[in-house]
């Protein structure tokens, strides 16, 4: 599933950072978001489920929806 | 110490990192400086240079950049700090300080990776340790440095006793007479991320010991800060707070500067024979200057807010919870920062929206910052509310604190629409994405915040002491002579400003308004000083009475009103229409906020004028 259909305080694993355009996966990469490393759905912005706030081991992420389409992940059982 | 060593020429050192990590705290803590410190990414925007000397006294010129993550920058700061690095602005640093948070070692050792592989000597810096420890986190430094190849070592940016372990190492590497290099020697390709990533999980998981889970109190104050209903309400709450206190707080003061300064004039009045340096020093001096720096109180306040949020790493968040809003206007949360520095004073927050990707949500930024109620203007409206409304309590909330909270929200709206309007016309594009890291929350650090503080009282009271003065003295005599002048009206300023008049006749100005404008456009607060001078000389009352209850009686109320209005909007500040050239590379633009703006201050002020005079205010 994308992260953005994660529920709130969902936690999962990174499985794939794709997506259309190579400028927006690597400057998700350089902030930090890989494959394998766990994820929490952290928060929600007051409007319409954008932007939203990850976790990403010890670091808190803010990034837009149309942004956070590209990152596949896994949920934890 | 050794001599012959502090004669070489300063070794180039710069300090690289990913965005709030410490490295202005650092640079300020080694050489000195006053970087600007902020618990937000993106609070530098220039290069700074600073020498010291270490403790084996070789010199060195220190470099603070902006922060950026890995070799593809997009923005103009990160540019610049990359470019720097690589030394294509400037000779190349000879060595680099890599500054990791040590907290989130495990996210942004791959920064470190990137950065190795351009093959510059390094030396890593584990910094924020103490709080890293604080938190329990464990680090096998020792094993760090096997596996990078690369010297390693902690420090706390904050405390001297901090840094002494990072200058110890700066010498044993400046010692070598080779740097030490890292291994590999080619620019990372965008594609080398990946590779990088790997690689740097698989070192942090063997030099991380022990690692705890995510800071307990940031998780507990943004569950309330970020929550979806009451975020945007604290948010809404603490910008009104702000302006309330501006009011609240600064009544006794205020007044008793104002009683000071009163005083003074008296002392000289008694003392100096009448002649033209009694009135030069009464009227000119103290009544211009002495009626701008009354408002020193209100401008301490309204920095400490500022300052709190800023050190506090609530500037983040608040973007956060603005971006859908700023968004649905054309606009990117990550403006906030920028918009809400525009508070203290536009020409920072024009400077920050360097860290805007896209050139044209970063022009939209630029022009609209001056909207933003600047400090500048607290003088101006402080002065006008004081004379006009009555200090009322209106339920739980002062009145006069109210009238200034609606300046400054006519200012934001006004904003919003306007970038709404250019997003649409003359800065038409798709919006930038907001990728940004929230930072832990921190309690601001007393030494950074009463030296901040410092600088932009003592900046305030240099404006006074020179602009302020020069044009109090200047106007002074332009409105005293010709001697044989009885009104103002015959003097050389009424001259001057009866050209202006007729223009401004129609929006409710009078011939002191009119003068007072003219030498308000090197600064905003200069008009207060302006007002007093201009008052003073040909003042109906002799006594030392404010500069507020001479505009009482000789001001109509929509005449204050209009006033107001039209400083929500004028541009009446070089050093911003300065910094727009400059930021943009052209005139075009700064002209353009020129006239855009005066032309909103006439129209604001003549609607504000005619439609209270209808309300037969
Ligand atoms: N406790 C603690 N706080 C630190 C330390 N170093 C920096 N800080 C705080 O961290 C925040 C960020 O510091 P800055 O020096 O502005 O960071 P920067 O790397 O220059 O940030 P940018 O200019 O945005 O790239 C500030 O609130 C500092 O007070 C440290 O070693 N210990
Ligand atoms: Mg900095």
């Amino acid at each position: 599933m994308q992260l953005t259909d994660m529920k709130k305080g969902a936690v999962g694993r990174v499985t794939a950072i794709s997506g259309a355009d190579p400028l927006i996966e690597a400057k998700l990469r350089e902030i930090g978001f890989a494959e394998d490393d766990p994820v929490e759905l952290a928060h929600l912005g007051p409007l319409a489920r954008t932007p939203i706030c990850v976790r990403l081991n010890r670091t808190l992420i803010a990034l837009r929806a149309e942004e956070a389409c590209a990152i596949e992940v896994e949920l934890d059982q | 110490m050794n001599a012959a060593v502090t004669d070489t020429a300063p070794t180039r050192i710069a300090l690289v990192g990913a965005p709030n990590c410490g490295k202005s705290t650092l640079f300020n803590g080694l050489t000195g400086g006053r970087a600007k410190v902020a618990n937000y990414p993106g609070a530098t925007v220039e290069t700074r240079h600073g020498r010291f000397t270490t403790p084996a006294g070789r010199n060195v010129d220190l470099i603070d950049l902006p922060g950026f993550y890995g070799m593809s920058p997009r923005s103009l700061d990160e540019r610049l700090a990359l470019d720097t690095v690589l030394g294509k602005l400037d000779t190349a640093p000879e060595l680099i300080l890599a500054l990791v948070d040590a907290a989130t070692l495990r996210t942004h050792l791959q920064s470190v990776l990137q950065l190795r592989a351009i093959g510059a000597p390094m030396i890593v810096v584990l910094n924020m340790f103490d709080l890293a420890t604080r938190d329990g986190l464990e680090i096998d430094i020792h094993r760090l440095e096997k596996e990078l190849g690369l010297p390693v070592v902690t420090a706390n940016a904050t405390r001297k006793a901090g840094r002494e372990a990072l200058l110890a190492k700066l010498d044993a590497a400046l010692g070598q007479k080779e740097f030490a290099m890292p291994p590999s020697g080619h620019f990372p390709a965008p594609e080398d991320v990946r590779e990088h990533q790997v690689e740097a999980r698989r070192i942090a998981s063997a030099a991380i010991t022990y690692e705890p889970p995510f800071n307990r109190a940031t998780r507990a104050i943004d569950r309330v800060v970020l929550h979806p209903i009451a975020g945007p309400f604290i948010l809404a709450a603490l910008l009104f707070t702000m302006f309330q206190m501006v009011y609240t707080w600064s009544a006794g003061p205020v007044d008793m500067l104002d009683a000071g300064a009163g005083a003074l004039g008296d002392f000289i009045a008694a003392h100096l024979p009448p002649g033209w340096l009694h009135d030069l020093l009464v009227d000119g001096v103290i009544a211009g200057v002495g009626s701008v720096i009354v408002f020193l109180p209100q401008i301490i306040i309204l920095f400490t807010f500022i300052l709190i949020l800023e050190a506090s790493g609530y500037m983040a968040r608040a973007a956060f919870l603005m971006d859908e809003i700023m968004h649905r206007f054309g606009l990117n949360g990550r403006a906030f920062i920028p918009l809400l520095s525009s508070f203290a004073c536009a020409i920072p927050g024009i400077m920050a929206s360097r860290v805007i990707e896209n050139d044209r949500d970063r022009l939209t930024t630029i022009l609209i910052a001056p909207l933003m109620t600047c400090s500048a203007r607290l003088p101006v409206y402080a002065l006008i509310i004081g004379a006009f409304i009555p200090a009322e309590k209106v339920g739980l909330f002062n009145l006069q604190g109210l009238v200034l909270f609606a300046l400054y929200i006519t200012g934001i709206i006004s904003a919003v629409l306007i970038a709404f309007i250019f997003k649409r016309t003359i800065a038409k594009a798709r919006s930038q994405p907001l990728i940004m890291e929230l930072p832990t929350y921190k309690l601001p650090n007393a030494k950074d915040f009463f030296i901040s503080l410092w600088i932009r009282a003592s900046a305030f009271l240099k404006r006074a002491g020179t602009v302020i003065l020069t044009t109090s003295v200047i106007l002074w005599f332009l409105a005293a002579y010709p001697a044989s002048a009885t009104s103002l009206k015959e003097s050389y300023a009424g001259r001057l400003g009866s050209l202006l008049e007729p223009l401004l006749a129609p929006i409710g100005f009078n011939l002191e308004i009119a003068i007072a404008l003219v030498p308000g456009m090197a600064a905003r607060e200069v008009a207060v000083g302006a007002l007093g001078t201009v008052y003073a000389v040909h003042g109906a009352t002799e006594n030392s009475s404010g500069l507020a209850e001479t505009l009482q009686s000789a001001w109509s109320l929509p005449t204050a009103l209009a006033f107001l209005a039209w400083y929500v909007f004028a541009p009446q500040c070089f050093a911003t229409l300065a910094t727009i050239r400059r930021e943009t590379g052209s005139w075009k633009w700064a002209g353009f906020a020129l006239g855009y703006l005066f032309a909103l201050a006439y129209a604001a002020a003549g609607l504000t004028f005619w439609t209270s005079r209808a309300a037969g205010l």
